[in-house]
Parts: structure tokens; sequence; C-alpha cells
């Protein structure tokens, strides 16, 4: 932020948390860089919008006061609606304090992008010496699974990092949307399913914190809370080791079996990850048999395969109740379009078909 | 009967759908099952059917029609505060091991439909009611431009709101939040019936809203009294015309949007799925281009009640109207420009989520400067602390905080952290309640007069108001600190037990606000049973401003036996200043509407149709769809639409008001 700004900060955020340090406000009192500036913007544009609130507020109270009916003291004049002058303040006002707030906005906007990469760890620490911590985030019916592609492990409703260590997360969610959001960390991003978001953040501070699904997801949502173990390097090496030593392994048929819907499901850790799992699951193609999106993608902006694309219906179809042991669901679509002759077709749910495909190898095969 | 047979004449409705098992509901129905009783005997006791009939259902009469939206909102109300008593006391007491009184999937359902009926049948049927009450007798009409089409909008509200209480009896009502984000609300991950119910209201009900924008949007413009340019217009009727353009513009992206899930949902296409490539962020944006001009379209008429009850109880002109009119035209116009602001957190680059950030708060200018004229009318003014004033003044303080809350929401970077939070959720009740409920209660018991002919009683009144005004600040204020907690919104159980605190508080606040409503229905009683003591006979018994007061209390069908002339802004004003003479003779017959069956008929046919398509009973659909095109064309063939009031029935009418007005002096 700007120096002057950051001053203005010191002064106004020392009211604030005296009276509010009764509570445990972790938005307001965060341990992580990025969300220490976000508490602060929050701090300076409160300060700034009181500015003209509280004069609103105060003579909205004493205009009702002195010019209630039965103070017949008071200057009674009917007939007065318009003042230039006063009309130009009561637009120049708000008009001043949205300018200094929109400035201050488009700035933060762009320093805070969860897109951007850190360039510092805390105020006057540059972030440019140290190897950030890759973590692929995704949002399962309902819990959260944290690959390590660096240490080739992965957590499921757990998650740890070295302190000041930039985390550069990568998120997504195999069904519906979620949101990524661990308060004294930073900001939250949206998880969505076949795409990709992105965060980068940094703790600053060891220590547990509360992490959770920000978006309604269905009738796991509440459960859907992970602990976030900020640790010192060394704590940080010896529960990477602790992780690696298990038995479990992450590939295609067990990431399958653990996104089938579960609620408050317990932590767990697995030794090795198959490599390019967070890829697949973003292009949705775990499943054998699946076209992954990117490929399709590439398929259209090549100009499609004409009629031959329609081969491809049913390896596209991703969104399926039977993996959520609902039983089947017939779509009109894929039954209009696929060609009865087609080997594709011939069963009566898709979703089942195991037929080759013109996909790319998915993991699991 | 064979399986195949039943379920083709059933669709997916079985006896699981009816909830005998969830003894909440069990009960729920039968106090809904023996109040409707009371109410039908009551009705057939006093032989009051054809009476119900003649004057009410089949009404073309915009005033009746107004009273009969407000009266839905109201019911409404109790339902969706009926909701809300029940999510505040689940989360207060749903902490460690205790997991409250409802299940997930109840909870689930109560949330949703909680919002959907406080946005789509509460405020919006209480914002059509006053516009239509009002705005033909504020700018002097005698109806709204198509009468029948207003009694149709109203009809299809009904229907829609009909349809989401259907789901509490039979079946289920949607598990999505309010606006059913997909993928959740796509046919694989909610197969039920409740998105299904979620669609048809709101489709319905849209019908109803987009006509009647269009209705009030024809009146507005083409039927004001000679003499009122639209610099001339009452500030209500300003606000009422930037609502209807709003909603003409923003409604048919609902539908559209809703049309497409519907696709999605019955047919297999993928919209809005994972599947071949669909998009559900297209959704989010298509929901959003409707859902923040729907904000504006509940709060500028909130707007401007406010603005008639500042002058007209400050005994003073508006302070700075063509500054109000401005604000409230540019306010219509940035309400499309910022829609992106509900999801910054999506994942939009940084200048995009700059540019929304920016609007948004640019919209706080306008506003702030109505704030400001409301305040400066009230500078030198002689204020009557009447209860539609305290309603006023209660607004001013408490709207502040929440759009001071709303444009911090606005920072990007810190809606990073309080999107989705317990905060936002105070945010958007303190707009909510502290301007749209505050005003329409405030605009309810200004208007009630004109309406019914008698006063509200003040005592409840202002009762009810300072139960509401506490009952909010204590129900929401630990929102705002639970929200810095970092709490999200539609959680259900919670681990913390240093939370629940703030919950039991917000419950408490909740129980207030209960009062508020109970003295509320208080002073409706106490108001008609001492309706005589409370009586005006001069129609203008706030010493009034604007044309509405020119007529008497309740206001003929015809509303003026002749149009009046606007000379000036706040016409009525300036006629009882220029020493205005009543005509008291010389009356002609008048051309009127008549009443009109169609409405009624059409929309209960709409409501069996959502019933087919809902319950997959496809034969129902089909019929019943071919029933409403049936009866639109035939009642296209009724030509017995309009008939004169007899002059000889206007003098009657006129004589009496004059006899009236002279036992007064």
């Amino acid at each position: 932020m700007v120096p002057t700004l950051s001053m203005l900060r010191k002064i106004a955020v020392l009211p604030l948390l005296v009276a509010l340090a009764g509570c445990k406000m972790v938005v307001m009192n965060p341990a992580g860089d990025i969300a220490v500036q976000q508490r602060d913007l929050i701090v300076i544009s409160t300060v700034l919008m009181l500015l003209i609130i509280v004069p609103v507020i105060v003579l909205t109270l004493f205009f009702a006061w002195k010019y209630r009916r039965s103070n017949t003291k008071a200057k009674y004049d009917p007939d007065w609606h318009h003042s230039t002058r006063l009309e130009i303040v009561i637009w120049a006002a708000p008009l001043v304090i949205i300018v200094i707030l929109g400035a201050i906005t488009w700035m933060s906007t762009h320093l805070l992008d969860p897109y951007r990469p850190l360039d510092r760890l805390s105020p006057g620490r540059s972030a440019a010496a140290v190897k950030p911590l890759r973590v692929e985030v995704v949002a399962l019916d309902w819990k959260w699974l944290f690959i390590y592609p660096d240490l080739g492990v992965a957590t499921v409703n757990e998650l740890a990092a070295p302190i000041d260590t930039p985390i550069d997360f990568k998120i997504t969610a195999s069904s519906v949307m979620n949101s990524f959001y661990v308060p004294a960390l930073a900001g939250q991003i949206y998880a969505m399913p076949g795409m990709q978001t992105q965060l980068h953040a940094v703790i600053n501070k060891p220590g547990v914190y509360e992490g959770f699904s920000a978006n309604y997801s269905g009738a796991g949502f509440s459960g859907m809370r992970f602990k976030f173990h900020g640790m010192s390097r060394a704590n940080f090496d010896r529960w990477s080791a602790q992780v690696k030593a298990g038995q479990d392994r992450l590939d295609g048929p067990a990431y399958l079996a653990l996104e089938r819907p579960s609620e408050n499901a317990p932590v767990r850790r697995f030794a090795s990850v198959n490599q390019g799992l967070f890829k697949a699951v973003v292009n949705r193609c775990v499943e054998p048999g699946k076209m992954c999106m990117d490929d399709m993608m590439r398929v259209d902006a090549a100009g499609g395969l004409g009629m031959a694309g329609v081969y491809n219906v049913t390896t596209l179809e991703y969104d399926k109740r039977v993996r959520r042991g609902e039983g089947g669901l017939l779509s009109y679509v894929a039954a209009l379009c696929a060609p009865t002759s087609s080997p594709f077709a011939s069963t009566q749910n898709p979703s089942l078909s195991r037929a080759p495909s013109a996909a790319r190898p998915s993991l699991a095969q | 009967m064979s399986p195949d047979l039943v379920k083709f004449i059933f669709g997916r409705l079985t006896w699981d759908a009816i909830p005998l098992h969830e003894p909440i509901l069990l009960a729920t129905f039968a106090m809904v099952a023996l109040g409707g009783i009371a109410v039908l005997g009551a009705l057939t006791y006093y032989k009051l059917w054809s009476y119900l009939w003649r004057e009410w259902l089949t009404s073309v009469d915009h005033k009746k029609i107004g009273v009969m939206y407000i009266i839905l909102g109201l019911v409404m109300m109790l339902r969706g505060f009926a909701d809300a008593l029940m999510m505040r006391a689940q989360q207060a007491m749903s902490f460690g091991e205790a997991h409250g009184y409802l299940p997930a999937h109840h909870y689930d359902q109560v949330f949703t439909a909680h919002g959907v009926i406080m946005i789509f049948f509460v405020a919006m049927p209480l914002v059509t009611g006053l516009m239509n009450l009002v705005v033909p007798l504020q700018i002097g009409a005698r109806d709204v431009a198509f009468p029948f089409l207003n009694n149709f909008s109203f009809w299809m509200t009904v229907s829609g709101a009909a349809t989401v209480m259907m789901s509490l009896f039979v079946g289920e009502f949607a598990r999505t939040g309010w606006l059913a984000y997909p993928p959740l609300s796509n046919a694989t991950y909610s197969p039920g019936v409740g998105v299904d119910y979620y669609i048809w209201s709101l489709q319905v009900a849209g019908v109803g809203t987009l006509l009647s924008g269009v209705n009030l949007i024809a009146t507005i413009v083409k039927m004001r009294a000679p003499g009122m340019s639209l610099m001339k217009m009452p500030i209500f009727t300003w606000t009422a015309l930037c609502t209807n353009v709003l909603i003409v513009a923003a409604f048919p992206i609902l539908t559209a949007v809703l049309g497409l899930l519907s696709l999605d949902r019955y047919v297999g296409t993928n919209f809005f799925s994972n599947d071949f490539g669909g998009n559900p962020m297209m959704y989010v944006n298509l929901i959003w281009i409707w859902g923040h001009p729907e904000v504006y379209i509940l709060i500028l008429p909130a707007f401007g009640i406010y603005s008639e009850i500042v002058s007209t109880f400050c005994g003073k002109r508006l302070f700075g109207y063509s500054s109000m009119v401005y604000a409230t035209v540019v306010i219509t116009i940035l309400s499309y420009i910022v829609w992106l602001h509900h999801f910054f957190t999506m994942g939009s680059g940084a200048s995009v989520n700059s540019f929304f950030g920016i609007t948004t708060m640019i919209i706080s200018i306008p506003t702030g400067a109505k704030i400001f004229n409301w305040l400066f009318t009230m500078y030198r003014g002689r204020i009557r602390f009447e209860v539609p004033m305290l309603w006023t003044i209660g607004f001013m303080v408490t709207f502040v905080i929440g759009g001071m809350t709303g444009v911090l929401l606005a920072v990007p970077p810190a809606d990073f952290v309080l999107h989705n939070s317990l905060f936002l959720v105070a945010h958007f009740h303190n707009v909510i309640i502290g301007g749209v409920v505050f005003g329409m209660f405030a605009g309810i018991t200004y208007w009630f007069p004109k309406a019914f002919g008698f006063k509200l009683d003040s005592f409840w009144g202002k009762v009810s108001f300072w139960f509401w005004l506490t009952g909010f600040y204590l129900a929401f204020m630990p929102l705002y600190v639970l929200g810095l907690m970092g709490v999200t919104r539609r959680v259900s159980h919670f681990e913390d037990p240093s939370l629940q605190i703030w919950f039991v508080v917000a419950a408490l606040g909740a129980l207030l606000i209960l009062l508020g409503i109970i003295a509320f229905l208080i002073q409706l009683v106490v108001s008609i049973r001492n309706r005589e003591a409370l009586r005006d006979l001069t129609g203008d018994p706030w010493g009034g401003r604007t044309l509405e007061w020119a007529t008497s209390s309740p206001p003929p069908a015809y509303n003026f036996a002749f149009t009046p002339v606007v000379h000036s802004l706040d016409a009525w004003w300036d006629m009882k200043q220029a020493g205005y003479e009543r005509p008291t003779s010389g009356f002609i017959p008048i051309h009127m509407p008549s009443n009109t069956w169609a409405g009624i008929v059409l929309a209960g046919i709409s409501m069996v149709l959502s019933f087919g398509m809902i319950w997959h009973m496809w034969w129902l659909g089909a019929l019943s769809f071919a029933a409403l095109i049936i009866t639109a064309i035939v009642h296209t063939f009724n030509f017995k639409r309009d008939h004169y009031v007899p002059a000889e029935a206007v003098v009657r009418i006129e004589d009496a008001r004059t006899e009236t007005l002279r036992s007064l002096v």
C-alpha cells in the first residue's frame, strides 16, 4: 500500500481492534500477509466511508429532533427546496470519497489479485528467493483433496504448509461449485468443475487454522471443513515424511472411489499420487473412456470433426448419477445424437460405456 | 393397474411425496388446513362468495388489485418469516454434539424457500401492490392502461406463490440456495422435484411481473393528467416508472435463463452442465444480470415512498426534486453494469473486477445524494412524527449502514474475505429490511386511509416500528460480527462453541421482529374495530401534496369525476394553495373497464400446468397447456369488456361526497 495509507491504517486499526478484541475475529486478525492486506483494506474503506456516514446519521437525528413540530422556535420554511451550492456539495462529497476509494480499489485489486504471484512474504521481505509450494486443490462431494505435486503426496481434509513460503494453489472441483476459503490465510476463490482457478498466498505464523467451503454445495456442505496447519519448515518436512511413509496410493480408481459423495469425511493421507491426476480432474477424464475437455476444445478449435464427432458424444458426458450411487440417467440429447449403429450408443446407460474412444489414454488405464 | 399406467398417470408423484414422516410439516399442514377450512367456512356462512367473486377476484380496479397484491405479500411474509425463525433457531441450537432439530435436507429447503419467498412473493407483491394502488391516483388516471392485464398479472403472481406453498406439502422445495446455481441445480445433482417447483413458480409469477411492468410503464407514459409533464410527476411515480423499466428489461433475462435450466433438466441439453462444453458460469452471469437490477426494482419504489412521506410530514416541498429524479434515473442505468460484483471470487481478472467494483461504488453517489435530499427536506420543516415518518427516519439511519457495508463489499479484495459470509447476509438484510421492508410498512401506513377511508391505529403502529427496528439491529449486527469471524452462510451445524452466543442473540432479535409482525397484525385488527374513530372523511388525512389526496377515501371506482389539470409539482398542494373548488355539477357518464373471470381462470390453469410439468405428468401438462391457449382465445371473444358509469350514478356519488365535505366544515 501507499505510505500515506499505511499511516492512516495504523491510526485507524487501533480503536477497531481494541473494540473487537473480545471475540476471535479471524478476518480482522489473520495470520497470512494477503489476508492482512485485505483486512487493512476493509479498515481503510470503512474509515473513509464513515467520514460521510457519521455526519449523515448525526444530522438525521439532529434535524429530526430540532425540527419536530412542537419546537415552534425552529425556523419553518415550507417553500425552501433548492440551493445550488448545497446540491453541489451533496453530489460532490460522496463523489470525492468514491474517487479516493475507486483509486484504492483499482490498485488493491491488481496488487491482491489471487492469480498474481506474491512479491513479498510480509512487509519488507521479498518472496523472490523462496521457492513456492505448489498445492492442487479439488473440492469433492463433500471433502477437500489436496495434492502436493512437488512432494508426490496427497491428503484429504488436511492442508499443511511451511510458514513464510509462498503457496501456489490451483483449484478445481469434481461436481458442483464450492469456494476454497481459509480466512486466516487469504480471501476465497471458487472451486468449479471443469475449470481451474488460482490463489497465491503465504502464512506467516505457525498455527492450526480453519478452512472450509464458502459456497453451498449440497447435503454435506456444513461438514466440508478442514484444518490448515501453518508449520515451521522443519515441522513441515517431518509432516511430509510422515505422509510419505504411509501405504495408500491415489491413482485413478482410488480417486474415483474417493470422489463419490460422503459427509464429514475423516482426514486421509496418500503416500503417492499419479502424475497428472489434477490435470485429468480439471479436464474431467479420470474415468476410463472419457475424452479430456482440453482435447475436445482442441478438436473444436480445429473446426470439429463434422459428422464423425457424434462418436464422441458418450465420451463427453461427465456428470453421472451412477458415480454418485444414484442409478443411471439417460440423456435425451446423447440418445438422439449418438448413431444407433455405433457401439457407444448400444448401451442404455451411456455413462457405463467402457468402449475405447478417441480420447487420450486416461490415468486408470 | 399396471405400473406403467400408474407412472403415466402420476409421473413421479407417489405417496412418498406426502411428508407424513415429517412432524413439523404435518403440524404446519394441520394448521394451514384448519385455518383454510375456517376461512372457507366463514365465507360460506356469511354468504360472501359471490361478493368476493364480483368485487375482488374478478375485479380489474387497480385499487382492489393493489390491495390484493399487498395482502398476498403480507400472507407470504408470514411464511417467509416462519422460515427465518426456523433457521435462526436451528443455527442457535446446532453446536458440537447437538445437531439442532432440522436435518440438513430440510434446513437447506428452508433457507432456499426463505430467500425465494421473501424476494419474489413478499417484496415484489408489496412493491407492485403499492404501485398499482397509488400510481394511477397520483397521475390523475381512472385505471391502469390495461386493466384486464393487471388482473391477469396479479393472479399469475398468486399462482406462483401457491405453487411454492404446494411444495411444502407435496414433494419438496429446492435445496440449492435462492438462485439455484448449476451444476447443483441440474438434474444430476438435484434429481428431485424441488428445483422444478422453483423453476415453475418463478416462471409463472415472472409472467405476471413482466406484464405488470409493461402495464405500469404504459400507464405512466400515456395516462398522466393534462399538464403533468415528466418533471411535474410525483417522485413516487418517477421511481415506479424507473422500476418498471427495470422490470421490463430484466425479467426476460430471468425467464430465459430459467428456460435454459429447464431444458437442461427436462430434455438433457447442456447449457449449464459440466458435459459437452456446457458452462455453469454462464448461468451465474445471466441470473445476476437479472438479479442485480432486481434489488433496485425493490428499493427504488421504497425511495419514492420515503420521498413522499418526508415532504408530507415535514410540511415542506421535497428538497432537490430534479436532483432526486436524476439520481433515480442514474441508479436505473448503473444497475445494469454492476452484476459481476456478485462473483468477484470466481476468478475474473483484476481489471474486470476493478471495473465492476468501481461502477458499484458509483451507485452510492446518487444514492448518497438522495439521502441528503431527504435530510435537507427535514431541514427547516415542521416534522410530525406519525408512524410513516418514524419508518422513514428508521430507514435513513439504518440504510446508510447497509450502504456502507455494501460499498465495502464492492472492493474486490475485501469481498474475497467477506463473500458468502454472514457479513454479506447481514449487509443485504440491512438494505432490504432497512430499505425495502421499512418502506413498505411506511407506504402501507401512509396510503391505508386512502384505500379504506380510515387510518391505522398509531399506537400499535409505533409498537410495531420499535420492535422491528430493535429486532433488526439485534438480529443482524451479530451476523456482521460472525462474518468477520469467518462464518459463512447456509451452514446447518457448527463445531466452534464460541460462535453460539452470537447466534442466540440473533435468534432473540428475530423474536423481536416476530413481535413487530404480531403488533402489525394487531394494528390491523384494532384499526378495523375502531374504524369509526379513525375515519377520515376529507380524503386528505395527512395534509398531502399529490393528486391521490384530491379524491375521496376510498376513491370511487372511477377515481376522479373530472380529470384534474396539473399546473405544478405537488399538484394537490398547489390546488389547495390556489383555493381549488371541487366541481359539484355537470357530471357526465364515465367509461370504465368491466370485470372478467379470465385472469383467475388462466392463472389457475397455469398452476395445473406447473403441477403437471413438475411431477412429469406429461398428459396433464399437455392438456392444461391446450386449455390455457383455448381459454385465452375464448376470452378474446368476450366483447363485454367495458361499461359506462351512468351520469346519474356519478352525480349520486359526487353529491354524497359534497354533502360529506360540507358537513366537515
